[in-house]
Order: structure tokens, then C-alpha cells, then sequence
């Protein structure tokens, strides 16, 4: 088995910090009407992708839902590439022809970035299906969110997973909201992740403002996954910041619940026990932050300056033909 | 050449593509212990195992999407719905997943995968179970739809779907599964293109498009026209998408007249696109209005004559002919 390689941590606060300044800079430039359709910001949930990523091998698969900004970073799609992905450029990782809820990155084994609610999450059991039916030893990472466990195709797709017992994590992002109806008004059940036993899989709830919490039970999960093939749920909990998407002011909620939620921000909470713990000091965490957002300024000039597909490419889209990679 | 049945032809077709390539495998309801529920896929667990030859709930919409996500890391697998009006339960597997993925992520991800299993009216099964779903999949850039009517068909196209590199489906003719044809022995390698229509009877007076159920009843009219002195000439389309144009003009260009007998519903149907592309391309080699049969526009009845009055069938066909020959 190929060992898990450890993940620095401060360099993890670093993708944390890139992600959010990623985001913030990407709704500025929406409005600047930069960026079309619709577009799903992640902070505040930094700490789930983050840390699920630090306990996986980068050959492991992952798939998400349309909230995607963060995942494609954190898998290592450059901000350069995310960013003109969102400006609709050819240099972007879905040759502007995604947009922002379709990121994919072949290379670093990110499958998307899909948009219709729980759809997806089949999807996801069927990389783990190809990972059994190969006999190789990687794991899938599936996210969605709280409002995908109430379509059919992620009760069929569980059941699947643990039927065939296949190699899967299904990570619930609950954000507490799906768009703008609260968990509590959408399912029947106390806890989600009760959703995992009616399909008898070992489910967890884990903090998701707690990048260490995230990390190391993924990291327990994986491990056991990979001795022997089966499927695992992780509720992960945690609170998105801004409304659904940037048409959204989040008027269902109150400003007393957002504040509270930001005293418990993922990143001061990781940047606390670095400092704690003599690992960062102040001046370190301003040069991180200072070099994420040069990162990201810097992708959204190198995303104006991108070109644009020509519409004589048009049609090379939408069959394969063998003839490119 | 030998005679098989259409089902024997498809049984085959799958276990030769299971023998060449060890990342095909088929998965389904009913396909391994029950044996397939129209036995296209008997003895192919006692062959291959049940790695490969995989049963599943009745979990359209999951078992679909689990092919789009291993097809995406280069398996290439089989999907066989029990028939296609239940692929409508995995509607957005086949509508947004399967044909949408290449263009989304930029060319990064084809999905080399096959859907098949019975396609279009049977016999009274009902509103339901009779869907003809050729029209809706055809409608979809990115998708590729193929009809076989013969054993022969039926066999080369479901091979050549398996090896393409994009979501192909194969809507086999739930009728024609114990029709009987001649097939190519099984030491031959019989590979049929996708978008490659096939005259199946020629004739000089009138052209009959034609595919999948239809077929037969193409074929007998032209039998019983031929008494009657008018001389039909019939194409077979084999492919809807891509659609062989070539073939319907190079016809029609010869008989200057055309009937077109689909098994879908009217409104947007097969039919209305072949009308358009020839009235667009060949409207001067018309000597008279082009005419369509298809079933009528209503749900499909029970009752058993008004299933025969709602399909297209012979005594439709014989009008249509006769009055586009002005006969």
C-alpha cells in the first residue's frame, strides 16, 4: 500500500487562506460582471476540502457538486486556471466551456464540479467502482451537500456503494442550508448522517470548522478503506458565509447566527493552534496571506490577458474522436 | 453466413467484446443470474464471473451514473435497461451526465459507454412500457443513437457502440428479438459503422425510410406493392445520429418520392428531421409531398386493437405509399 505523504500544516493554512482570497476576489470580479452565470462561493468551509485533502494520496479520486472553486485548488488546479475558468478563457481548467459549478482537472484526478443537485454522486460510485473492479488501492472522496441527501440518485447511489462495498467516502458538506431552505425544514431526520445507516455505512459527524478534526478522521476512514474495500459517511458541519450564490443576500438567516459562525472561522481557528504551538508566528501568517493574494491578483490578470476559444473549435466538444488526449 | 435470432446475435456481440477487451463489463437488472430478462445476455455470467457481469437493483438513475464515473476513468461499460422506458427514470444520467461531460470539462473526460435494451412498442404493454424514446436521445448533442432491425445489424452496430469513444445507445426492436437473419460466422469480425443506413430491397418508384420495427413492415409492403406494380425501394437508417443523408438522397434521388415509417411519436419526431434535411438539400427532386407513419399522438392504449390503430403498421403504410405515388 502507497503511504499517505504528511501534509505540512502551515502549508495547508496557506491553501486555506488561498481559497478564501480566491473567492473573495472572484465574487469583486462577478460583480465587476467579470464572470458569468452562476457562481457558488466557499468560504467558511475552507477547512473541509482542505482537510480532507491532506489525508488522501493524490492519485485518490475526487468529485463534488457545483460549489467547486475550493476543491479544484485544493487538488492543486492552479489559481490561474480557476480563474479563467471563471472568465470563460481557453486557458482555464475546463477551457472556459465549464464554468465556474463545472471545474475538472484530469491530471490532478479531480472529476468535476457537476451541477445538478446529487447527480453526481453515482458518479462518484462508479470511480470506486472502476478503483474494486482494477483491484488498486486509491479511495474516492465524494462531496456534495446537505441539500443532495433528499434526491433519489443519492439513496440509489449509497445503496450501490454498499452493496458492492466499494472504496468511498461520502462527505455531506452541511452548510446548514440548501440554498435557502434550512436543514431543519428539508429532512425528516435529527441528523444526516442517521441518512448512512438506513444503508448500514459507518457514518461520523466531524467538525468542519476544524481542519485537524477533518483531516484526521478522513485520514482514519481512508486507511481502513484501503485495508478493505468498503463505504463510509462523514456529515461534516460547517457554514457557508455568503448567500447560495452571488444573486443571494441570505435573508433567511440571521446576522447573530453568521457572527457566530465567524468567531468559529476555520482559518483563525488553524492559525491559533500554530501560533499556540510556536509553529507560526505573526509575521509568517501576514506573508502567507500577502502571498495569496498576490496569487490571485496575479490570476486575474493572467485571466484578462487569457484568449477565448475560437468558435471554429466549437464542435471539436462534443464528440471524441481519438485524435487528441 | 448462418442464420441466429436478433437475440442470439446481441448475446454474441457482447461476449466477444467481453473477450477483447478486460475493461467492458455489463451491468444491469437481471443480466447475470436471471439470465437477462430477454435472455440477450444468457451464459455470459458462466463465462465471465460476476466481476464482470454485474446484477443491480432496480436503481436506473444509480446503476447509469455508476457507468458515466467508471467510464470516465476508462472502463468501458456495458448498461442494459430492462427496456427504455424505464432508461427515463436515469433520464439525467443519459441527458446531462453521459453526453454533456467531454464539452464541460474541456475535452478532458469522454464517456466510452454503451446503453442498450429493448426500444419501442411491444405487444399491449401499455402507456408505460411503450415508449419509443429514439427522438428524445437523438435530440441530444453528444449522444449517438443506433436502431438495428436485423440479427446482422444488430450484432456489427452493438460491437462498433461498445468501441466508440462516446456515449452510444442501442435501442434494440423488443419485437424482433426471435427474428431470424443471416450473420457473418463468428471467426469473422463483424463490425458495422455507426451513421451507415443500408438499402435493404431496392426498387425504382418510391423511397421507404425506414429503421428498427419498422423494418419488417417496410419490407412486407414493398412484397405486396410489388403485385400492384409500384416498386419501393427500401432504406433502412440503422443509425438516427448520426444520420446517414447521404443514403435518403442518393434514394430519392433515384424514385423522386418518399415515405418515411418511424416507430416514435409524430411531434418532433424522427421523420420531421429527415423531412427537413430533404425538402433543405433535394426539394427539386420531389414529384410529390414527402409523407410520414409514425404512431398516432396519443399514449399508448391497452386495448389491443387501438394499439394497432395508434402504431404504424402495413395499412398505413400501403396509403401513404399509394398517395405519394398518386396511385
Amino acid at each position: 500500500m502507497q503511504p499517505v505523504e504528511q501534509r505540512d500544516e502551515v502549508e495547508m493554512l496557506s491553501l486555506m487562506l488561498l481559497i478564501r482570497r480566491f473567492e473573495e476576489r472572484a465574487s469583486q470580479q462577478y460583480q465587476a460582471q467579470k464572470i458569468g452565470g452562476f457562481c457558488h462561493l466557499y468560504i467558511g468551509q475552507e477547512a473541509v476540502v482542505t482537510g480532507a485533502i491532506a489525508a488522501v494520496r493524490p492519485d485518490d479520486y475526487i468529485i463534488t457538486a457545483y460549489r467547486d472553486h475550493g476543491h479544484a485548488l485544493a487538488r492543486g488546479t492552479s489559481a490561474n486556471a480557476c480563474m479563467a475558468e471563471l472568465f470563460g478563457k481557453e486557458t482555464g481548467c475546463s477551457r472556459g466551456l465549464g464554468g465556474s459549478m463545472h471545474f475538472f482537472d484530469k491530471r490532478h484526478h479531480m472529476y468535476g464540479g457537476h451541477a445538478i443537485v446529487a447527480a453526481h454522486v453515482p458518479l462518484g460510485v462508479g470511480l470506486a467502482f472502476a478503483i474494486k473492479y482494477r483491484g488498486e488501492d486509491r479511495v474516492t472522496l465524494c462531496f456534495f451537500g446537505d441539500g443532495a441527501i433528499n434526491q433519489g440518485s443519492f439513496h440509489e447511489a449509497l445503496n450501490l456503494a454498499a452493496l458492492y462495498r466499494l472504496p468511498i467516502i461520502f462527505i455531506c458538506e452541511n452548510n446548514l442550508f440548501a440554498m435557502g431552505t434550512s436543514v431543519k425544514r428539508s429532512t425528516s431526520l435529527k441528523q444526516i448522517v442517521d441518512r448512512a445507516e438506513g444503508y448500514d455505512i459507518p457514518g461520523e459527524i466531524v467538525d468542519g470548522m476544524n481542519f485537524r478534526e477533518v483531516r484526521d478522521k478522513v485520514a482514519e476512514v481512508a486507511e481502513s478503506i484501503r485495508k478493505g474495500s468498503h463505504p463510509a459517511f462523514l456529515e461534516v458541519r460547517t457554514y457557508r458565509y455568503r448567500g447560495h450564490s452571488m444573486s443571494d443576500p441570505a435573508s433567511y438567516r440571521t446576522k447573530d447566527e453568521l457572527e457566530k459562525y465567524r468567531l468559529d472561522d476555520p482559518i483563525i481557528r488553524l492559525r491559533a493552534q500554530l501560533t499556540r504551538e510556536g509553529k507560526l508566528t505573526n509575521e509568517q501568517f501576514d506573508q502567507l496571506d500577502k502571498r495569496a493574494k498576490q496569487t490571485v491578483l496575479d490570476a486575474v490578470k493572467f485571466a484578462e490577458q487569457s484568449r477565448e476559444l475560437p468558435v471554429e473549435k466549437l464542435h471539436d466538444y462534443v464528440y471524441f474522436n481519438g485524435a487528441k488526449s | 453466413m448462418r442464420e441466429l435470432t436478433y437475440r442470439q446475435a446481441l448475446n454474441e456481440a457482447l461476449a466477444e467484446e467481453l473477450e477483447r477487451d478486460p475493461n467492458v463489463f455489463l451491468m444491469g437488472e437481471e443480466v447475470a443470474e436471471y439470465q437477462g430478462a430477454y435472455k440477450v445476455s444468457a451464459g455470459l455470467l458462466q463465462r465471465f464471473g460476476p466481476r464482470r457481469i454485474i446484477d443491480t437493483p432496480i436503481s436506473e438513475n444509480g446503476f447509469a451514473g455508476l457507468g458515466i464515473g467508471a467510464a470516465m476513468v476508462g472502463l468501458r461499460p456495458i448498461i442494459e435497461f430492462m427496456t427504455f422506458s424505464f432508461s427515463l427514470v436515469a433520464f439525467d444520467q443519459l441527458v446531462n451526465n453521459a453526453p454533456n461531460m467531454f464539452m464541460m470539462s474541456g475535452g478532458q473526460f469522454n464517456i466510452p459507454i454503451t446503453f442498450r435494451g429493448p426500444n419501442g412498442p411491444a405487444h399491449q404493454l401499455g402507456a408505460t412500457h411503450s415508449h419509443a424514446t429514439e427522438n428524445f436521445y437523438a435530440s441530444v448533442p453528444g449522444l449517438k443513437v443506433c436502431t438495428p432491425a436485423t440479427p446482422r445489424d444488430a450484432k456489427g452496430l452493438l460491437k462498433t457502440a461498445v468501441r466508440d469513444d462516446n456515449p452510444v445507445l442501442v435501442l434494440e426492436a423488443e419485437l424482433l428479438y426471435s427474428s431470424k437473419g443471416m450473420v457473418e460466422p463468428p471467426d469473422e469480425e463483424l463490425l458495422i459503422p455507426l451513421g451507415k443506413a443500408e438499402v435493404k430491397r431496392e426498387g425504382s418508384d418510391v423511397t421507404v425510410v425506414c429503421y428498427a420495427q419498422t423494418v419488417p413492415i417496410a419490407l412486407k409492403v414493398a412484397a405486396q406493392l410489388e403485385e400492384e406494380d409500384i416498386s419501393a425501394e427500401i432504406v433502412d437508417l440503422r443509425s438516427i445520429k448520426p444520420l446517414d443523408e447521404r443514403a435518403i438522397f442518393d434514394s430519392i434521388a433515384k424514385t423522386h418520392r418518399v415515405v418515411i415509417v418511424e416507430q416514435d411519436h409524430p411531434y418532433c419526431g424522427v421523420g420531421a428531421e429527415i423531412c427537413y434535411r430533404i425538402q433543405k438539400h433535394i426539394f427539386d427532386e420531389l414529384d410529390a409531398p414527402i409523407l410520414r407513419v409514425s404512431q398516432e399522438d396519443v399514449p399508448m392504449p391497452y386495448n389491443e386493437d387501438l394499439e394497432h390503430a395508434v402504431l404504424p403498421n402495413a395499412e398505413k403504410l400501403v396509403a401513404a405509399v399509394k398517395r405519394v405515388c398518386y396511385a
